[in-house]
């Protein structure tokens, strides 16, 4: 089991940083590795269960299935069904918590997955830096320039 | 039932804000309401259901157990036993997080509670802002404080507890004798036991006393072992119940035991005191011990008086710059005295007034001058043997002689009944009968450190040699090669 934790502060808000992740069909609007992205079935966005296919910048497809959704915790949780990256069983978190020093968020993205054990490094990297870090940096931009 | 969250990001890592965090007593070094703690019935303070009485500042008392503690979240829980404030229920926890990007700690500290109706807000502001916003600010003041933040970049490798022995390099006397019996070679500094603390040495400063020990003058340590005893670094380790230190804080000493020419040392943390962030760690380590005992020589064992006429001898040495810039500072006029016609420069710019050299002029003719034969108010005499009989003919009546050194040789017996003459006093003042308690040396080091934060006393570090080459460092030092202080560079 390849476990990957990566968090930051973003300077807005939690309940205006919440607004815009919550929608699990969003990602291209905020996330720069995301370029197009639609529920399968055309269940709504916040239907726990739904499964949102996306294409990568890159080209690659990606499909996940939404775990839970509590908008009391700020909270997301989703699975890949299936990925050009080669992990298994990986299920992730995201969730946000207001910081009320400064009214700002600390936002926490972590996964857990299996892989073949040479790629566990290069993986845990490229989920942890590229997709997480990269993402809490696109928002951060984002939610601060407004 | 009311909830109160706060939380804030302290800028260090979560490895420093745990070990202070997770040690259930600790409040009583940061937090600014909390007056006394102490666990009840002799527990642990990290121990699962142990109880900590308090006391805050107004006096009213506290009793609060531990709950649950984990190591793996970062996080413990705690409930109120005992309170004259009315918070029923009330069950906190306090949670810390990494914040990976930027090296980070989130910090949330949630409660609930019960109160008597109509006392919510104000009873939920209270907890929020008074414990619990005071606490953050305070631990991340006092964790950014001192060299983490100052040095910029890296952080130091801290580690909450090592259990293991710290094998390091030390310069270690092998025996009585010249330079050449230093020898670099390793030495271990073991974990801290209860009350002590381990410190990573950033600069050790070199005194005439370390020469004594070297030759065995002075049998202050036995060889094999490594001399010094003034230094000043960062704390690495902290033991059970230590008071007043925290990881992280840079801390400096002037005392026994000898041994503090090595990298890394294990210290009982009432010799320590914590060094204010605009000292840095080598004038710290250059100005404790002289800087002390200028203190106590200005402001305990003769409180020096604005317009009082002030002799100091050798007042171009370590000491005597010190008690030339701090007695001048206090309002006397300080006569100098220096060994040669080269000194008198320095002499001046430390603050002497009148400069004597002793070796080419009769300095009691000279005082005699000076103060149109009234004499002064009290001389500071380190020279002993050649100087102390001198040193009397040139006090005023009902003046001081202080002799607090014997660099010339031993003094020889004095016929105390011929001071009635002046109504004189002496006195013999020894460091250690000045600095015996931990409140001692704090309420002396806090004026020090004061005067030097106010630029009454400069530290003129005449030379930096690395640790390793210490051996060189007593040559220069023995051979009057030396200009002000010397530090050693571990």
């Amino acid at each position: 089991m390849v476990k990957v934790y990566t968090s930051s502060v973003i300077n807005a808000p939690a309940d205006r940083v919440w607004a815009q992740v919550r929608d699990f069909n969003g990602l291209p609007t905020w996330h720069p590795l995301i370029a197009e992205s639609s529920i399968e079935g055309g269940d709504p966005p916040d239907r726990v269960g739904c499964v949102r296919n996306f294409t990568l910048r890159d080209g690659g497809r990606i499909r996940e299935r939404l775990l839970a959704l509590s908008d009391f915790d700020f909270l997301c949780v989703y699975a890949i069904l299936e990925s050009p990256m080669g992990v298994e069983d990986y299920v992730a978190t995201l969730k946000l918590t207001p910081i009320t020093d400064g009214d700002r968020t600390f936002a926490e993205w972590s996964a857990e997955f299996e892989c073949a054990p040479p790629r566990e490094q290069e993986l845990a990297e490229q989920i942890g830096q590229g997709v997480f870090q990269g993402g809490f940096a696109a928002l951060n931009t984002l939610m601060t320039r407004r | 039932m009311v909830e109160v969250v706060r939380s804030t990001v302290v800028p260090v890592p979560i490895d420093r804000v745990w070990p202070v965090l997770r040690d259930f007593n600790s409040h009583k070094d940061w937090h600014p309401a909390v007056a006394e703690s102490r666990i009840e019935n002799g527990l642990r303070s990290d121990e699962v259901g142990c109880v900590r009485r308090f006391s805050l500042a107004d006096g009213a008392e506290l009793r609060e157990q531990l709950l649950r503690l984990s190591d793996d979240d970062h996080s413990y829980t705690y409930c109120i036993l005992d309170s004259p404030i009315p918070l029923y229920g009330y069950v906190a926890t306090v949670t810390l997080k990494p914040v990976t990007d930027t090296d980070a700690t989130f910090w949330e500290w949630r409660s609930s509670f019960r109160t008597p109706p109509g006392q919510e807000n104000q009873l939920a502001l209270l907890v929020g802002e008074s414990i619990y916003e005071a606490a953050f600010v305070a631990l991340t003041t006092r964790l950014t404080h001192g060299s983490i933040r100052s040095r910029g970049g890296a952080t130091p490798q801290v580690h909450a507890k090592s259990s293991a022995n710290r094998v390091c390099s030390g310069l270690v006397l092998q025996a009585f004798g010249g330079p050449e019996n230093l020898k670099w070679g390793p030495v271990s500094a073991p974990p801290p036991g209860p009350g002590e603390v381990r410190i990573e040495h950033k600069a050790i400063g070199l005194n005439y006393i370390d020469v004594y020990c070297r030759t065995g003058y002075f049998r202050l340590a036995e060889p094999p072992c490594p001399l010094g005893m003034e230094a000043c670094g960062v704390v690495t380790d902290v033991g059970e119940g230590v008071d007043g230190i925290l990881l992280g804080d840079r801390v400096a000493y002037a005392c026994a035991p000898v041994g503090a020419y090595v990298e890394h040392r294990t210290m009982p943390a009432a010799l320590l005191v914590v060094v204010p962030d605009e000292i840095s760690s080598e004038q710290a380590a250059a100005v404790m011990l002289k800087g002390m005992t200028a203190e106590f020589l200005l402001h305990r064992v003769h409180r020096v008086r604005d317009g009082d006429v002030v002799l100091i001898h050798a007042a171009a040495g370590g000491v005597g710059q010190l008690l030339c810039q701090w007695a001048r500072a206090m309002g006397a006029e300080v006569i100098g005295t220096v060994g040669s016609r080269d000194k008198v420069p320095v002499a001046r710019d430390n603050g002497c007034i009148h400069t004597i050299v002793y070796t080419e002029e009769n300095f009691v003719q000279r005082v005699v001058e000076i103060t149109a034969g009234r004499g002064v108010d009290v001389v500071y005499d380190a020279v002993g043997r050649d100087a102390f009989m001198h040193s009397y003919e040139a006090l005023a009546e009902r003046g001081h002689l202080v002799s607090y050194g014997q660099a010339s040789g031993p003094i020889e017996p004095i016929d105390i009944a011929a001071f009635a003459a002046k109504s004189a006093t002496v006195s013999r003042p020894n460091f250690g009968h000045y600095t015996s308690t931990p409140q001692q040396v704090r309420a002396i080091t806090d004026r020090l450190f004061r005067a030097l934060r106010q630029g009454i006393l400069r530290v003129d570090i005449g030379q930096r040699f690395a640790l390793s080459e210490g051996a060189e460092a007593h040559r220069a030092l023995e051979s009057r090669h030396t200009r002000g202080s010397t530090v050693l560079i571990p």
